[in-house]
C-alpha cells in the first residue's frame, strides 16, 4: 500500500474507480433526480440541468373580456400568466408561428387597435380602444426563464392515480410469505441431507443440484395448466396469492437446499455427536442446535428469495391475477411503460418506489447478500 | 388495508401450518416408536425405525414441491411440446419443424447467441478489472457497494431507467436521454437507439451487463483475496511488474472461479425476459428465446404447443452446464 502510494499509476487506479463508480451509478441518479423535478421541466430538459434556470416556451391565455375593465375610456384586461416564484419573461408573442416575436415590456399591436404587453414579470395587459367581444382570453406565447423546481408531486400522483400504492402492498403481499415459507421448508429439508443417514442421499443431492440450473420456462406451461385443473376442481380461482407463494417456494428450494445444506455440513460434527450421546433426536438437535447456528446461512437465503420475488415479473405474470389488488409493482410498470411511455415523471417516479426496497434491503443487509453469494458460487465451483 | 391483513393471517396460518407439521409428525413418530429411557432390543428397534423414517418426513415438502414446482413440469414440457396447441393430439415432432422455419425463432436464436456471446463476457470481464482496481486503494469497498447496487433492482425497473437514458427526441429540440444529450453535444445526429436493428441488441444487453458486473466482481474479488501471497511475492522478487503478476500469476490461479461466474450469468442470459419486454417486446428484431416462449403462450389464446416446444430448446441449452454442475459437486462431495 505504502508502496504502491508512491507511483504514477496509484492515480490511474483512482481515476478509472471513479469513472467506472461515476458510470454505474449515474443511470440511477438520473433516474432519482428525475421523479423529483417539476414535470413541465422534466418534459424540456436533461436531469443533468436540474440545477441550472430553464428556459421553456409556454402557451398562456389571457383573462376573458368578461373581465375587462373601463380605465382612462380604453378598454383594458390585465393580469399574470407567471403564478409566482422567481420565473422572468424574456419574449412573448401572439401568433403561434412566431411565439416569440416581441420582447418582454414591448408593445404589440394585436389587430383592432388592440395592443397587448407583456412585462419580464409575466403581468400582461391588453388595452383595447372599444369594448372587447368574445369570452376567450387571448391567447399568449411566451418563453421564459423558470428556477430549477423540486418537488414531490409525482410521487402524490402515481401513489393515487396510477396504482402504485395498491401494487406497493399487493408486492408485499406475494414476497413475505413467499419468503419465510421456503426457508422452514429448505432448512429441514438441508438438515437431512447434510446429517442424516438414508438410502438415496446423495442421488437427491445431485437432483438438487440438476435443478438449480433449470430455466423456470420449462415449467410454466404444466403448472399454468396443473393451477387451471386445480382451480376448476376445487372451485376457486385459477390465480390465488397461496399459488403464487406456493410457486416461488418451488422455484426457490433448490438453491434454498443447496446453500444451507452447504452450511450445515461445515457445522463440527462433535456438536451434534456429543448432542446425540445425550439422548437428544435428530429434531431436538436441529431445532436447538442446528437451525441457531445456520443464521448467516438463513439470512443469505431469505434476502437473495425476498429480492428475487419482489422483483420477479414472470412467475407473477403468469400465476397472478392483473386485477388492481393482484398486480405487483413490476407488473404495473410494465403496464405504465405501455400506456404511458411518454410521461416520464411517472415512470420515474414509479420506477423509483419499485427499487426503493430491494435498495433498502441492499444497503442494509449487504454482508449476508455477499456472503451468500460466495456460498452459493464458489463451493459450486 | 385489508388485504394487508389478509396477508399477514395467511402468512401466520402458512408458516403455522408448516411448524405443525414438523413438530406433529415428529411427535407422533417418536410416539409410536419410544426409545427414550428404554432399553434392550425393543429401544434399539424403535431407534432404527425412528432413524429410517426420519429424514423422509424432513425432507416430505421439500421433495413435494420440488416434483410438482420442477420434476413434473420438465417431464410435462416435454410431453406438451409434442402435442398441439391444446395439448391434446399428439403432433409428434411438428412444433420443432414449425420452428426452425419461423423467421421469428431464428431470429430469437441468433439474438440470444449474441446475448450469450457478449453479456457473460463484458460481465465478467469488467468484474475482473473492478476487482483487481478496488482491491488497492482505501475507498474501494465504497466503490464496490456502489457498482455492486444493480444488482438489488428489478430487470423492469433497470429497463425503465435505461429506457430513460436511451430517450429520443426529435432532432432539433432538447434531448432529454442522456445518450442523445451526448451524442447531440459532439455533434451527432440523435436516433431511437431501441428501434435499430441489430444494435440495438446491445442496447438491451447493456442493461444486464450493468446489473450483473456488480455479481461477477464480488465473486471474483473473494478469490483474487483468496490467491496465496506467496506465488505474489515470488513473481515479484523475479521482477515481474503489475501487469504481469496479474495475466500470469492471478487470473490463472482464478480459472475455477471465472468459470462458475460465467456459467452462472450464462443461465441467466438464457433465461432473460423481463428486459426485452420492458423496452422492445421483441420488436425491432431484438426477440429472445425467453419472451418468445412467454409469447407464444398466450398468443391467440395460447399454444401450449409451440410455447413448450420453446421453452424444452431453452432447457438442452441448459443442460450441458447442469451437468457440469452435478459433476462438480459430486468431486467436491467425495472430498468430504
Amino acid at each position: 500500500m505504502i508502496a504502491s502510494s508512491r507511483s504514477p499509476l496509484v492515480w490511474v487506479v483512482h481515476i478509472s474507480v471513479i469513472l467506472l463508480v461515476v458510470l454505474w451509478t449515474l443511470p440511477t441518479a438520473g433516474l432519482l433526480i428525475s421523479s423529483l423535478r417539476d414535470k413541465d421541466q422534466l418534459a424540456v430538459s436533461g436531469w443533468w440541468t436540474a440545477l441550472s434556470t430553464s428556459s421553456q416556451n409556454l402557451t398562456g391565455r389571457a383573462a376573458s373580456p368578461d373581465e375587462q375593465v373601463e380605465r382612462d375610456g380604453k378598454f383594458v384586461i390585465a393580469g399574470n400568466l407567471l403564478e409566482g416564484g422567481d420565473s422572468k419573461v424574456s419574449a412573448f408573442g401572439f401568433r403561434p408561428l412566431q411565439p416569440t416575436a416581441f420582447e418582454a415590456g414591448a408593445l404589440a399591436d394585436i389587430g383592432d387597435g388592440q395592443t397587448l404587453t407583456v412585462k419580464d414579470d409575466g403581468s400582461y395587459e391588453i388595452v383595447s380602444p372599444t369594448r372587447m367581444e368574445g369570452s376567450r382570453g387571448q391567447r399568449i406565447f411566451y418563453t421564459a426563464a423558470i428556477p430549477p423546481r423540486f418537488t414531490f408531486d409525482n410521487y402524490r400522483e402515481v401513489m393515487r392515480a396510477a396504482g402504485i400504492g395498491a401494487s406497493f402492498i399487493n408486492s408485499l403481499t406475494v414476497a413475505i410469505p413467499a419468503t419465510i415459507i421456503p426457508i422452514l421448508v429448505a432448512a429441514f429439508a438441508a438438515y437431512a441431507l447434510a446429517w442424516m443417514k438414508f438410502p438415496g442421499r446423495s442421488i437427491l443431492i445431485a437432483v438438487v443440484v440438476g435443478l438449480l440450473v433449470v430455466p423456470l420456462q420449462m415449467s410454466l406451461i404444466p403448472l399454468l395448466k396443473l393451477y387451471n385443473g386445480v382451480g376448476a376442481f376445487l372451485g376457486v380461482p385459477a390465480k390465488t396469492y397461496v399459488g403464487i407463494w406456493l410457486a416461488h417456494m418451488g422455484f426457490g428450494l433448490p438453491l434454498a437446499i443447496y446453500l444451507l445444506r452447504n452450511y450445515m455440513a461445515g457445522l463440527p460434527r462433535e456438536i451434534m455427536e456429543s448432542a446425540r450421546v445425550d439422548g437428544a433426536s435428530d429434531f431436538d438437535i436441529f431445532i436447538k442446535i442446528i437451525l441457531p447456528l445456520s443464521f448467516p446461512a438463513l439470512a443469505s437465503f431469505s434476502i437473495f428469495q425476498f429480492l428475487w420475488t419482489w422483483n420477479d415479473l414472470l412467475v407473477a405474470m403468469v400465476f397472478l391475477g392483473t386485477g388492481n389488488n393482484e398486480l405487483v409493482l413490476t407488473g404495473r410498470l410494465v403496464n405504465l411503460l405501455g400506456s404511458r411511455g411518454g410521461n416520464w415523471e411517472i415512470l420515474t417516479a414509479s420506477a423509483f418506489i419499485t427499487i426503493i426496497v430491494p435498495l433498502i434491503v441492499f444497503f442494509t443487509l449487504q454482508r449476508y447478500l455477499v456472503r451468500g453469494l460466495l456460498a452459493g458460487s464458489v463451493k459450486g465451483g | 388495508m385489508q388485504q394487508l391483513i389478509f396477508a399477514i393471517a395467511t402468512m401466520a396460518a402458512g408458516v403455522l401450518a408448516c411448524a405443525a407439521y414438523f413438530f406433529g409428525t415428529n411427535w407422533i413418530l417418536d410416539k409410536l416408536f419410544p426409545s427414550k429411557g428404554l432399553t434392550g432390543p425393543v429401544a434399539s428397534r424403535n431407534l432404527r425405525i425412528t432413524n429410517a423414517i426420519r429424514p423422509w418426513l424432513f425432507l416430505g415438502p421439500a421433495l413435494f414441491s420440488l416434483t410438482i414446482y420442477l420434476i413434473y413440469p420438465v417431464i410435462a414440457s416435454v410431453w406438451l411440446s409434442l402435442h398441439d396447441r391444446a395439448g391434446e393430439n399428439f403432433v409428434g415432432l411438428n412444433n420443432f419443424i414449425w420452428m426452425f422455419n419461423d423467421g421469428e425463432f431464428r431470429q430469437s436464436i441468433y439474438n440470444n447467441f449474441l446475448w450469450l456471446l457478449v453479456v457473460p463476457a463484458a460481465a465478467t470481464f469488467f468484474g475482473l478489472i473492478i476487482a483487481a482496481l478496488t482491491d488497492r486503494i482505501w475507498w474501494g469497498n465504497i466503490a464496490k457497494t456502489l457498482i455492486f447496487m444493480p444488482m438489488a433492482i428489478s430487470f423492469v425497473g433497470a429497463s425503465v431507467i435505461w429506457k430513460f437514458i436511451y430517450d429520443y427526441r426529435a432532432e432539433g429540440t432538447a434531448q432529454i436521454g442522456l445518450l442523445n444529450a451526448v451524442v447531440v453535444y459532439f455533434g451527432g445526429t440523435p436516433e431511437a437507439w431501441v428501434t435499430l436493428p441489430f444494435w440495438n441488441n446491445f442496447f438491451l444487453m447493456v442493461i444486464l451487463i450493468w446489473i450483473q458486473t456488480g455479481f461477477a466482481m464480488v465473486i471474483l474479488s473473494a478469490a483474487l483475496r483468496g490467491i496465496p501471497e506467496e506465488t505474489i511475492e515470488a513473481a515479484v522478487i523475479d521482477g515481474a511488474n503489475g501487469l504481469q503478476i496479474f495475466f500470469k500469476i492471478m487470473i490463472p490461479q482464478m480459472w475455477g472461479t471465472i468459470a462458475v461466474v460465467w456459467t452462472t450469468i450464462t443461465i441467466l442470459v438464457l433465461k432473460v425476459f423481463d428486459i426485452v419486454l420492458a423496452m422492445t417486446n421483441g420488436q425491432w428484431q431484438s426477440q429472445v428465446l425467453a419472451n418468445l416462449m412467454f409469447d407464444w403462450m398466450f398468443r391467440g389464446g395460447g399454444d401450449f404447443g409451440r410455447g413448450a416446444a420453446i421453452a424444452v430448446i431453452i432447457m438442452v441449452l441448459v443442460i450441458p452446464i447442469m451437468i457440469w454442475n452435478i459433476r462438480n459437486a459430486a468431486k467436491e462431495m467425495e472430498g468430504h
